[in-house]
């Protein structure tokens, strides 16, 4: 894992980052004083909802990049109104970036690091969307029929 | 036809920008070819055999003049004067150059055309109806709610990496031309019983290894919650469908495994979530992508008698053209199935006479079809002849649509790397030994299908005679396949029995075309009479 605080992590937020340790979708539901958690992509992200209000940070788990569960597990903690820490950990590579941020994380912490204003420049690829997802954009659609 | 707005070019342009900076980070050695691999297939560009093939897409098979003549264009100045129109209503260029995709990508751009999302396990292009508009038989046009769905699926952020490709057919008549219940989403736009219209959602059919038909998932979805629905349809697939082995990965094993009727209840329960999330475009966006899909200006009062004292044109005449909505106009159909030649292809003149024939005889619109044929939608029955006449001096005036002769093949292993064995050869031999015109005629619609691996590009469980190349022990080899349809009666072929050599399976081919016309009874088709007396006389009579 990568210390959020060594400067190698990529973070959006302008909280302080957690420090706890994330723990398992598992053990999350025993350890009451648990405030982060991490998915794996067989976990069910919805498991997390009865306790978003004790979290914090949610790391999910990308061991490929090929694995796309985790941009569903993301989007599903954001709209049932998870605010906390969203981070992609894991085989998290510079060309999914923005798609990822679409769909709510707010914090990316790649195996091989990834230059900060690369990475900027990457979450900014699409100038329009065309889908309205959690991050907030107005979609093309929207934009159309103001 | 749909025309861009600044916000879809800027979409598109964007692409160009982001895959030429990785394509140049690749030959910078900045990325892996693994990372690499997935960028370039979402932008239609696979590393086959020989060289790059680049999978341009037409959304749901309907172009311009304009757009047809620059695909002409794109095969001569980057590839050897040669397109390849697919199975998935796009085309293919087989011999590409990695260094210059972004500039084909660029040109493409400047007609409102791409490459997007053509291959890589996302959400491919959508197809529909290749007689969309011109059908009599359809309730509406399907092509907006393709439309619809094309940019919603567009860089879909959650769906890009599912566990396997996914394909969504649009149609709007109960005369399926689209194989659309083989789709992993096949959306047929109907009719309740208050008369709203609305889509019945076929989720989970597909060809490949483990060929399913899809069942109904949604009996009526509502039109103001189309994307909805399929997000949802597609968020269950995306969590769900199995990543542990890619002959597994399609999301008809995760329907057929977990069950409909389980399926559909997750789908329901998303569903419902996901509709107090405001993620619908409202009605008006229908409706302004309708409004670029208006009838042409048909002319009224036209004839619907044409002269057909020229034989060979009263041939292509009978199997070429289709009845049309409009009176005085028909549907025609340019086969690109000559007699030797392969299925699909045309060469840069031809696509650019045939762009100038769209232009000037069928209201600036082509269709490409499943069958990898051309269409000219809208042509005044007048201009039939001079029109044929053209075709004719071109080499594009086959008459053989629907017949033995208009034969589905893949690229086959002299192209492709997933290949088995080659597809184009038999597809040949199989074309010159029915030549004869008359004799083809005499067999009548008759289906045949050539797939040279089990992914089934060649959709060979679809065709009412089937050829799938596999390899045995080193050496090509062919099984065939009878019974298998695409149409509202959908079916799938079941394998006659042991494999054949290139010769081989064109004499079976040819044994039971034989036993068809000794067996079959007044108006019966080749399939009908299969579906009648079963697989035994033919396999004594291929066998025997």
């Amino acid at each position: 894992m990568v210390d959020p605080q060594s400067g190698t992590s990529l973070r959006f937020r302008d909280d302080e980052p957690v420090s706890d340790p994330a723990v398992t979708v598992d053990s999350f539901a025993e350890q009451t004083n648990a405030a982060a958690v991490r998915i794996e992509p067989g976990d069910d992200a919805r498991a997390l909802l009865p306790h978003l209000a004790r979290l914090a940070l949610v790391e999910v788990n990308f061991p490929t990049y090929g694995d796309g569960r985790g941009y569903s597990s993301a989007r599903i903690l954001r709209e049932a109104g998870y605010a906390g820490e969203l981070r992609a950990v894991g085989d998290v590579l510079l060309d999914q970036l923005s798609h990822m941020h679409r769909c709510g994380f707010d914090s990316f912490a790649p195996q091989v690091p990834i230059d900060r204003a690369a990475a900027e420049k990457a979450i900014l690829t699409w100038p329009q969307v065309y889908q309205k997802t959690v991050d907030g954009r107005a979609p093309i659609w929207a934009l159309r029929h103001g | 036809m749909y025309q861009y707005d600044t916000y879809d070019q800027q979409m598109v342009d964007a692409r160009v920008a982001e895959f030429r900076d990785q394509v140049a980070r690749r030959l910078a050695g900045d990325i892996t070819e693994d990372q690499f691999k997935p960028l370039r297939l979402k932008n239609g560009l696979y590393l086959q055999l020989h060289a790059y093939m680049l999978r341009v897409a037409i959304p749901y098979g309907t172009l311009s003049g304009k757009q047809m003549r620059l695909l002409g264009d794109i095969a001569d100045k980057y590839d050897r004067g040669y397109g390849h129109f697919t199975t998935r209503q796009n085309i293919q260029y087989n011999w590409i150059k990695l260094d210059e995709t972004p500039d084909i990508l660029a040109d493409l751009a400047t007609v409102e055309m791409h490459a997007i999302q053509t291959s890589g396990n996302c959400i491919r292009n959508i197809s529909s109806d290749q007689y969309a508009g011109a059908a009599a038989d359809e309730i509406v046009d399907p092509r907006p709610y393709a439309e619809l769905l094309r940019q919603w699926s567009t860089f879909h952020p959650e769906f890009d990496y599912l566990p396997r490709k996914f394909k969504i057919a649009v149609i709007a008549s109960d005369t399926d031309r689209a194989a659309m219940r083989l789709h992993d989403i096949g959306i047929q736009l109907v009719k309740n019983a208050a008369g709203e219209l609305g889509a019945k959602f076929y989720v989970g059919g597909g060809m490949g290894r483990t060929p399913m038909i899809a069942p109904v998932i949604g009996e009526f979805v509502p039109l103001d919650h189309l994307v909805t629905y399929t997000e949802a349809c597609l968020r269950v697939y995306n969590q769900h469908g199995r990543r542990d082995n890619k002959y597994k990965a399609r999301i008809k094993i995760l329907v057929h495994e977990i069950g409909a009727d389980a399926y559909r209840a997750q789908v329901e329960a998303e569903f419902a979530h996901m509709l107090t999330l405001g993620l619908e475009p409202p009605l008006a966006e229908l409706e302004r992508i309708k409004g670029f899909f208006p009838d042409p200006a048909f002319e009224t009062g036209l004839s619907d008698t044409v002269d057909r004292s020229d034989l060979d044109f009263a041939l292509w005449l009978d199997q070429n053209t289709i009845a049309h909505k409009q009176p005085g106009y028909a549907v025609a159909v340019i086969s690109l199935k000559p007699v030797g030649g392969i299925p699909g292809d045309a060469s840069a003149d031809q696509i650019r006479l045939m762009a100038d024939l769209g232009e000037h005889y069928s209201f600036d619109e082509l269709r490409v079809t499943h069958a990898q044929n051309i269409v000219l939608p809208h042509v005044r029955k007048a201009d039939l002849y001079t029109l044929w006449q053209q075709l004719d001096a071109a080499g594009l005036a086959t008459a053989n649509l629907d017949l033995v002769g208009d034969i589905i093949a893949c690229p086959g292993l002299d192209y492709c790397s997933l290949a088995n064995a080659r597809s184009i050869p038999v597809a040949q031999k199989i074309s010159e030994r029915f030549a004869d015109t008359g004799r083809q005629r005499e067999l009548g619609e008759l289906k045949l299908k050539i797939s040279g691996c089990i992914n089934a590009c060649g959709h060979h469980h679809a065709g009412h005679i089937g050829i799938l190349g596999v390899d045995k022990r080193g050496l090509e080899n062919y099984q065939l396949l009878l019974g298998g349809s695409e149409g509202a009666d959908t079916s799938l072929g079941k394998i006659t029995g042991p494999g054949f050599d290139e010769d081989g399976i064109v004499d079976a081919v040819e044994k039971a075309t034989d036993v068809y016309l000794a067996k079959r009874t007044d108006g019966e088709r080749f399939l009908d009479t299969y579906r009648r007396i079963g697989m035994e006389p033919f396999k004594e009579a291929i066998y025997g």
